[in-house]
């Protein structure tokens, strides 16, 4: 046990060393379900690669696998940050298959349906201990960001030490409000943007460099 | 466990677990005995809460227990923590900074949080 745990992590020290120079940080998307995780994982995707991570949908849960893409070259100011974009699926403490039925989805395909989603729930809590080097915390700046899973996941992060960085989405619709995401995390920078319409992408690739390059 | 409910009892069990016994128990020993009883249909109260790596796993392990028709996961609350959070790493290797917060678990078809702030939690608790 010991010698093994002693074997792996001078191996991963030894790959970090490997890797020192062009180390590809993992960036995980985190957030709760709808709050445009794909859009915006998409956004960066096909901003710089040109193609897409995954289906966005206004079904919850559409995105039942943590996906990943990676080498995502980000150029900024002469200098640039490769990244791996890690979309994971919304983390929650309680899935019901009825709640897909409310999509007039059948029964079969619902309940298929809330088993991948707790599958994905539970891979995207263990990406978070073992395999992400950084966080964008996404939230939908429309809703109350003051609820349990939220907290619970930044302290999560937080107790990682990992770097993180709020997002507030949504800010095309008429009832976001960024201050109330600032409120609730004042610890952290939060970045006002739309994934949806490309709102303020500037910023977020600024951001993303400096945070995470 | 302490001892379970009469089947034919249709109230509440409200299980309320003291730092002191938690203390002395592993992360999967305290998960195991929250999702024990919240599977029961019982509301469990931690004194002193979880650590955040407790959560993670709580979050994880309560998943991997869902399934239709049965179990639906977990409705959990804790107060929030206080807005000044400036603890550094070292206050938190060191200790300092302890999870010291009452948190309720409870199953999720039975429990709804009603009002939450950060001196109030109050709950809506069915019966099955
Ligand atoms: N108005 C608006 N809608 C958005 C924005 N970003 C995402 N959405 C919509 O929100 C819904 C959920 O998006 P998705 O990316 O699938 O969320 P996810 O569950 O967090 O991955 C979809 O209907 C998106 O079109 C945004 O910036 N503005
Ligand atoms: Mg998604």
């Amino acid at each position: 046990m010991g010698l093994i745990n002693g074997l792996k992590a001078s191996i991963s020290r030894a790959r970090d060393r490997l890797f020192a120079d062009d180390e590809q940080k993992r960036i995980g998307i985190y957030g709760p379900p709808n709050a445009g995780k794909t859009t915006l994982a998409n956004r960066i995707a096909r901003d710089w690669t040109g193609d897409a991570v995954g289906p966005e949908s206004h079904i919850p849960h559409e995105t039942r696998r943590a996906r990943r893409k990676e080498d995502v070259e980000i150029k900024r100011n002469g200098k640039s940050v490769t990244i791996d974009i890690v979309d994971t699926p919304g983390v929650t403490t309680k899935v019901d298959y009825e709640e897909f039925t409310e999509f007039d989805m059948e029964k079969e395909d619902a309940v298929r349906r809330s088993r991948e989603a707790t599958e994905g729930v539970a891979e995207a809590m263990h990406w978070l201990r073992e395999d992400v080097d950084g966080v964008i915390y996404v939230l939908d700046s429309t809703e109350d960001p003051f609820t349990q899973v939220n907290t619970m996941l930044i302290g999560i992060i937080e107790s990682r030490d990992l770097p993180v960085l709020i997002f507030a989405n949504k800010i095309d619709l008429d009832d976001s409000t960024q201050q109330r995401i600032r409120n609730a995390f004042p610890q952290h920078e939060t970045v006002p943007l739309s994934a949806l319409e490309g709102d303020n992408m500037d910023e977020v690739y600024d951001k993303i460099a400096e945070y995470f390059g | 466990m302490p001892e379970t409910k009469d089947p034919d009892d249709d109230g509440v069990q409200i299980d309320l677990i003291s730092g002191e016994r938690m203390s002395g128990m592993t992360s999967m020993e305290k998960i195991r005995m929250i999702l024990d009883g919240v599977h029961e249909g019982n509301i469990v109260i931690l004194e002193e809460g979880l650590s955040p790596d407790e959560e993670s796993r709580l979050i994880e392990v309560t998943m991997t227990e869902i399934s239709p028709d049965g179990f639906n996961g977990i409705e959990i609350e804790t107060y929030p923590r206080a807005k000044t959070n400036d603890s550094s790493f070292l206050d938190r290797l060191m200790g300092k900074e302890s999870a010291n917060k009452l948190t309720v678990i409870g199953p999720a078809n039975q429990i709804e949080t009603l009002h939450k702030d950060e001196t109030l939690i109050s709950a809506l608790v069915s019966r099955r």
